[in-house]
């Protein structure tokens, strides 16, 4: 649970906190996600994941954000 | 056919969202999903249609009227977007109307709560033009949480208006309308914070800007052109040609702004 | 195209440049304009804003209950449950109360017109015609859209409906569609229309037609008072009277399910066949409870929700209605034009497990599903079997003398959920879309599987004797 190693943030347990490093995604996905705040150096946080598991809401820059698991799967984060 | 920019041209895109006859100022009503830019717009205009609380509930673009200090002032309502990036239809059309329908005034209304996300979006209306108001709305809401926002502060170093209001309860709303007629009127002049890219970039915007000066001459913000020609935007192209153009790149590009594209369906 | 002007190879010149230099650069220059407008808005917030001891917002521990594992699901159901309930109960009295008014009226005009010596067809037109049809449609329409708009919109208003998409986008997901479908189906329980112009918050044209073509299942407030109504009179009444309105309001959410199923089973074979591709980004913003203006709300949606509906109604149900009384009235042969086209919709109407007038009814009614039930009581009044309908025992009655089984019932209120959109909503995806063929197909579609269902259901019956 303590781990520091990267993840992605459909991985990050609900609560823990996680820093973005990049994003595993090109062209349009790539400038939607970003236009959702998550660049680089963002801290976001996993708050709640629907009844079914799938998608999850993530704190990102003050609004909850729901994003299923193929888009949570393109960031990647470091856990803090 | 020469390729000046025409008036005309501003007409008939601010004929795709305002209809209505002679009105002293246009202003653009825009901002992020669920700040309570439909409240502020119908707080204004006084019009009294519903307003849901999920994000994208203004689809359809509407204006209305006010009158205020003897000037007529045609709002207009722009869909709610993260960004002004194109990446989708209605980020086009807000994007389109900020650029190229030339708003006397853009009110950007924002909500207080979540200043930073929203903030984003203030600083890419400033890129485009000047003429740029903060309405940091739900400032009751702010108040509420504890939030403290030192509007003031914020206004020097963004260099436009920034007017709180809690349009619930018609808290602010003189005042932006006393600021709208201002900076309508040339009574204000916005200085706004310009964000700096790495040297390579701005030195490439400069280029290019200049080389842009003969096809849009002093109307259009052409370092922003650049930037966006620069990252890749070529959807501002189109609507530079569809908006700019002569009649028949007109015809090329021409598509009803009123009928969302379903593109490959049709 | 014509010549290129001078300007444009300027312009593409620029272009050019601006690729070159890209190329040059490597990295995404995108990514950098991003970056560096999120950390300048981010320095600004620390310079401005200051907190003091946050409070925790209800919004989180609201959102824990109506997302929860074990509570998500079902609270859905129940307030959909509570929903119906309220509107159903609710609506009983001043739907009587209303029905007594109007056709207490209806008597009077009818005095009024012997007083005068007025011609019989002249107060069949005109009383019998198109005053009692306005009076179905503001007796039996109102009471329930009064009750069921404010609720509603005050459920929208509180910012419910995001959470409901966020719970149901599984489901979406799994049939190649878009979560956001979900909102623009709440929407749809409003008015189909506006359903379908909700749509344009999904960005995939793809998804976005899915969207637009399932709206339909949906039951809107035109259709809900038929499906309420016919509830009410044959299984609601089956039942002892204190359960009579839980019963009513159980088939509705049963109808309101299958509709979903549907909507889910369309969904997936549109993406797998006519509309296939992949799934593109999802994101939904679930924003912050907000307390509504409960006094704005029920004044706001009385006034622009149920007048507007209603008035667009009794603008169709007046004209319907004279018309209707004229078909039902003149005879060609020994026949009526109604009972002609009636007898020639029969077979096909028995086949559904339905009747000539009852097909005719809902084709007639195309304009406005509101007037469906009316169009059908006048016709089958103009056969002749009684005067009086003011009350749902002397409906039921009339119904049942005209053949009705649990099965028409059924069939009837499965045919009003699954049949082709209103005259509105096909204008709204023929704008929508920009396309013939998507508007057409969409009633195509909902038709053929209202057809089929009905039909499966009647032969069913038949078969196994239930009838």
């Amino acid at each position: 649970m303590y781990t520091t190693e990267e993840t992605t943030l459909a991985n990050l347990p609900l609560g823990r906190r996680g820093i973005v490093k990049s994003l595993d995604a090109e062209g349009i996905i790539r400038r939607r996600l970003l236009d959702l705040g998550l660049i680089p150096g963002t801290v976001v946080e996993p708050i709640r994941k629907s009844p079914a598991g799938d998608p999850i809401a993530f704190k990102i820059r003050g609004a909850v954000i729901a994003l299923r698991l193929e888009e949570g799967h393109r960031v990647c984060v470091r856990p803090l | 056919m020469g390729l000046t920019y025409q008036r005309s041209a501003k007409r008939v895109l601010r004929a795709n969202f305002v209809n209505s006859p002679a009105s002293d100022y246009i202003v653009a009503l825009a901002g992020n999903p669920n700040t309570g830019k439909s409240t502020v717009f119908n707080a204004l205009t006084g019009l009294k249609q519903h307003t849901g609380n999920w994000p994208g509930k203004t689809v359809i673009q509407a204006y209305g009227n006010y009158r205020y200090k003897g000037k007529m002032i045609t709002l207009v309502d722009l869909p709610g977007t993260y960004s002004l990036f194109t990446n989708s239809p209605e980020e086009e059309v807000a994007r389109d109307f900020i650029c190229f329908g030339e708003p006397d005034v853009t009110i950007v209304v924002v909500d207080a709560t979540c200043l930073e996300r929203n903030l984003n979006f203030v600083l890419q209306v400033m890129e485009i033009t000047p003429k740029t108001i903060m309405c940091l709305n739900l400032i009751d809401e702010a108040r509420r949480r504890n939030i403290h926002i030192d509007y003031k502060k914020l206004q020097d170093k963004l260099g436009v208006p920034v007017i709180p209001t809690a349009a619930r309860n018609g808290e602010g709303l003189n005042q932006l309308k006393d600021t709208v007629n201002r900076l309508a009127s040339g009574l204000i002049c916005p200085n706004p914070r310009q964000l700096r890219y790495e040297d390579s970039i701005e030195k490439t915007i400069e280029e290019l800007a200049a080389e842009l000066i003969p096809t849009l001459q002093d109307r259009i913000n052409k370092r922003w052109i650049a930037l966006r020609l620069i990252e890749g935007d070529y959807s501002v192209i189109a609507s530079i040609k569809k908006y700019l153009g002569s009649s028949t790149f007109k015809e090329e590009f021409e598509y009803g702004t009123d009928t969302p594209r379903m593109g490959c369906f049709k | 195209m014509g010549q290129t002007p001078q300007e444009w190879v300027v312009l593409n010149d620029v272009v050019h440049k601006a690729e070159t230099f890209r190329n040059l650069q490597g990295e995404n220059i995108h990514d950098k304009i991003v970056s560096n407008i999120y950390a300048e808005a981010e320095s600004l917030v620390s310079d401005v804003v200051e907190l003091t001891n946050i409070k925790k917002d209800w919004d989180h521990r609201i959102d824990d209950i109506v997302t929860s594992r074990i509570f998500g699901y079902p609270l859905m159901l129940v307030l959909l449950g509570v929903v119906f309930w309220l509107t159903i109960t609710g609506a009983n009295y001043p739907s009587a109360l209303l029905a007594d008014l109007l056709f207490g009226l209806e008597e009077r005009f009818t005095r009024l017109f012997q007083i005068l010596g007025a011609p019989a067809w002249l107060h069949g037109l005109v009383v019998l015609g198109t005053y009692r049809s306005l009076a179905w449609v503001v007796s039996v329409m109102l009471p329930p859209m009064a009750i069921f708009f404010p609720i509603f919109t005050l459920l929208e208003d509180l910012g419910y409906l995001p959470r409901v998409a966020f719970n149901l986008d599984r489901a979406f997901k799994r049939v190649g569609a878009h979560g956001k479908q979900a909102l623009t189906m709440s929407i749809g329980f409003g008015c189909n229309a506006a359903g379908v112009l909700a749509a344009r918050i999904i960005d995939s044209p793809r998804e976005r037609l899915i969207a637009i073509l399932t709206n339909n299942f949906v039951p809107c407030n035109g259709r809900f008072p038929t499906l309420i109504l016919i509830s009410t009179i044959f299984i609601g009444a089956g039942v002892a009277s204190t359960y009579g309105n839980m019963a009513a309001s159980a088939m509705v959410i049963g109808l309101v399910l299958v509709g979903i199923s549907v909507t889910l089973l369309v969904s997936r074979v549109l993406s797998r066949t006519l509309l296939r591709g992949e799934p593109s980004l999802f994101s939904l913003e679930l924003p912050p409870y907000r307390k509504p203006q409960v006094g704005r709300v029920i004044v706001r949606s009385f006034l622009d929700r149920t007048i507007f509906v209603l008035g667009r109604a009794v603008v169709i149900a007046a004209p319907a209605g004279t018309i209707t009384w004229i078909l039902a009235n003149v005879y060609i042969g020994d026949l009526s034009i109604v009972a002609h086209a009636a007898g020639w919709l029969e077979p096909f109407g028995q086949a559904l497990g339905l009747d000539g007038i009852i097909v005719l009814a809902f084709l007639l009614g195309l304009p406005a599903n509101e007037i469906v039930i009316p169009i059908m009581l006048m016709s089958y009044l103009a056969a002749g079997a009684m005067l009086e309908l003011n009350s749902l025992s002397a409906m039921r009655e009339l119904l049942v003398s005209q053949g009705w089984t649990w099965v028409t019932a059924l069939n009837v209120m499965l045919f009003s959920l699954l049949h082709f959109p209103c005259g509105t909503t096909l204008l709204t995806i023929r704008k929508e879309t920009g396309s013939f063929k998507w508007t057409v197909l969409s009633a195509v579609i909902t038709t053929a599987i209202a057809i089929v269902v009905c039909f499966l259901i009647a032969q069913g019956a038949r078969i196994f004797d239930l009838v």
